[in-house]
């Protein structure tokens, strides 16, 4: 049996803490693209321009960067304010920057960018017919994109979203170099600590492909109930 | 000029002549990083690509094994496998191997083609399945054999599908480059974080540095798109 020298629990911990952090910046990024599509569709050039320096932006800086910028950049913000606080008002406030927040919003904001151009993609996939019968029935502009884009964009966003999903989720290990307590963390305090970078780390990989491969599963049967109204041809 | 100089370094005291030096040498490291994996990583992953089209299971099944474990672990984690992992091995350190991988430069290339040459080997399969019969089948007219077939027909015309997301990996790697700065190389990244420490000034280490990862990603794009054009040259319309 594996014997993880008393890490055991720790690394479990670890583990949940790299799920919550991946389900939460899924959540972000998701909110996102769709606010990036909506923002990249709209007539409004303003909008456009802003989504599509977003999108930009992030696929022009690595993710280390974008985190390391975050977390010690909003650190540095906060003290100011703090100093501030105290210089005007005499208020004692002061908060650690968290490395969990900070990873949540990074890993939000750069897949929020992949989202964006996935969201685009299968909006304009949407037939325009639907959306005119949908307005021919006076459906207001919200109540047209709740019901009948969102879902049958859905279909179309499925496999990539999926896709963005898979590296989410890898890219979840960077938090442990801002000393987020993830399982990679874990692992690498471990490993140090006994010599045994390979009794670590094995197990740790392990999980994420575990991860990985059931999300493969997952994402498989979506994709297939979103397409069941769907013949394939061929 | 001097004046505008100075001007411009007490604006942003980081600016200094050391920094600016240190900049520099990091992304001398991270060009040269990833430039290498690259390269190295894409002659591994032609030959891997037709092995895991075959079709005798013995021969792709440990291809897609590889492929499947390196694209279904973060990079970080092979990174440490291979850092701290190289110098466990019982006697290496009295091999010359040693004096190769004490450096983290070469644990750290070695972890970057591997992980690129999974993700390259995948692209390139997809692109060779996608050869239309009809090609092979010309080319099986013309009695070319196995060999002559891959050379002239299959592989030249995967290319063409694959050059796009090539592109990609080729970004990706770029940007995943920067976690090297976690196993003490001064790469572009260790170079920001080192100017973030000297100075304490988060905003100006990092987005001086952001532009800079800015300004290669868009010489890459720049250069592919240039790349693209001449290998699908054949699909423009003779008007556009």
């Amino acid at each position: 049996m594996l014997d993880l020298k008393g890490y055991g629990p720790s690394l479990l911990e670890g583990a949940f803490v790299t799920i919550e952090l991946a389900l939460l910046s899924l959540l972000l990024a998701l909110t996102l693209g769709l606010l990036g599509a909506s923002a990249k569709l709209s007539g409004n050039p303003v909008l456009r321009g802003l989504a599509a320096t977003y999108t930009t932006l992030v696929r022009g800086v690595p993710d280390l960067v974008m985190m390391l910028l975050f977390y010690y950049g909003g650190q540095v913000t906060v003290n100011m304010l703090s100093d501030y606080l105290y210089y005007q008002y005499g208020i004692d406030f002061f908060f650690q920057f968290d490395p969990f927040i900070s990873g949540v919003t990074t890993i939000g904001l750069i897949f929020g960018a992949y989202m964006t151009e996935t969201f685009r993609g299968a909006f304009l996939a949407v037939e325009t017919g639907q959306i005119e019968a949908a307005r021919a029935y006076g459906f207001t502009r919200w109540h047209t994109f709740r019901r009948v884009m969102v879902p049958q964009m859905l279909r179309h966003a499925l496999p990539g979203i999926g896709n963005n999903w898979q590296v989410l989720l890898k890219t979840t290990a960077l938090v442990s170099i801002i000393g987020l307590t993830d399982m990679v963390r874990v692992a690498e305090q471990a490993a140090k600590a006994e010599r045994m970078p390979f009794h670590f780390f094995i197990p740790v990989a392990a999980v994420y492909l575990t991860l990985t491969a059931c999300s493969e599963l997952l994402i498989h049967w979506l994709n297939k109930r979103a397409n069941v109204g769907v013949t394939r041809e061929s | 000029m001097e004046q505008w100089i100075a001007g411009l370094q007490e604006q942003f005291p980081i600016l200094t002549p050391a920094t600016l030096m240190q900049y520099w040498e990091g992304m001398v490291t991270t060009v040269q990083l990833v430039f290498l994996s690259l390269i190295i990583g894409l002659v591994l992953a032609v030959p891997l690509a037709i092995l895991r089209t075959a079709r005798n299971p013995l021969v792709c099944t440990p291809v897609w094994a590889y492929t499947y474990v390196f694209r279904g672990t973060p990079l970080l984690i092979q990174l440490y496998i291979i850092y701290y992992g190289v110098a466990q091995i019982p006697g290496i350190q009295e091999t010359f191997w040693w004096t190769v991988f004490r450096e983290p430069f070469y644990p750290a290339l070695l972890a970057f083609t591997l992980n690129t040459a999974a993700y390259t080997t995948e692209i390139i399969r997809g692109a060779i399945v996608a050869t239309p019969a009809g090609e092979i089948e010309a080319a099986k007219a013309y009695g070319m054999d196995w060999w002559l077939r891959m050379r002239r027909i299959v592989l030249p015309s995967a290319a063409r599908r694959a050059i796009q997301a090539y592109s990609n990996e080729v970004i990706f790697m770029l940007h995943a480059s920067a976690i090297a700065s976690v196993v003490t190389l001064v790469d572009l990244t260790g170079a920001a974080r080192n100017a973030y420490s000297n100075y304490y000034a988060p905003f100006q280490a990092f987005i001086f540095v952001a532009l800079l990862y800015m300004m290669l990603t868009f010489i890459l794009v720049f250069a592919f798109r240039k790349l693209e054009n001449h290998l699908l040259k054949h699909q423009k319309s003779a008007t556009g």
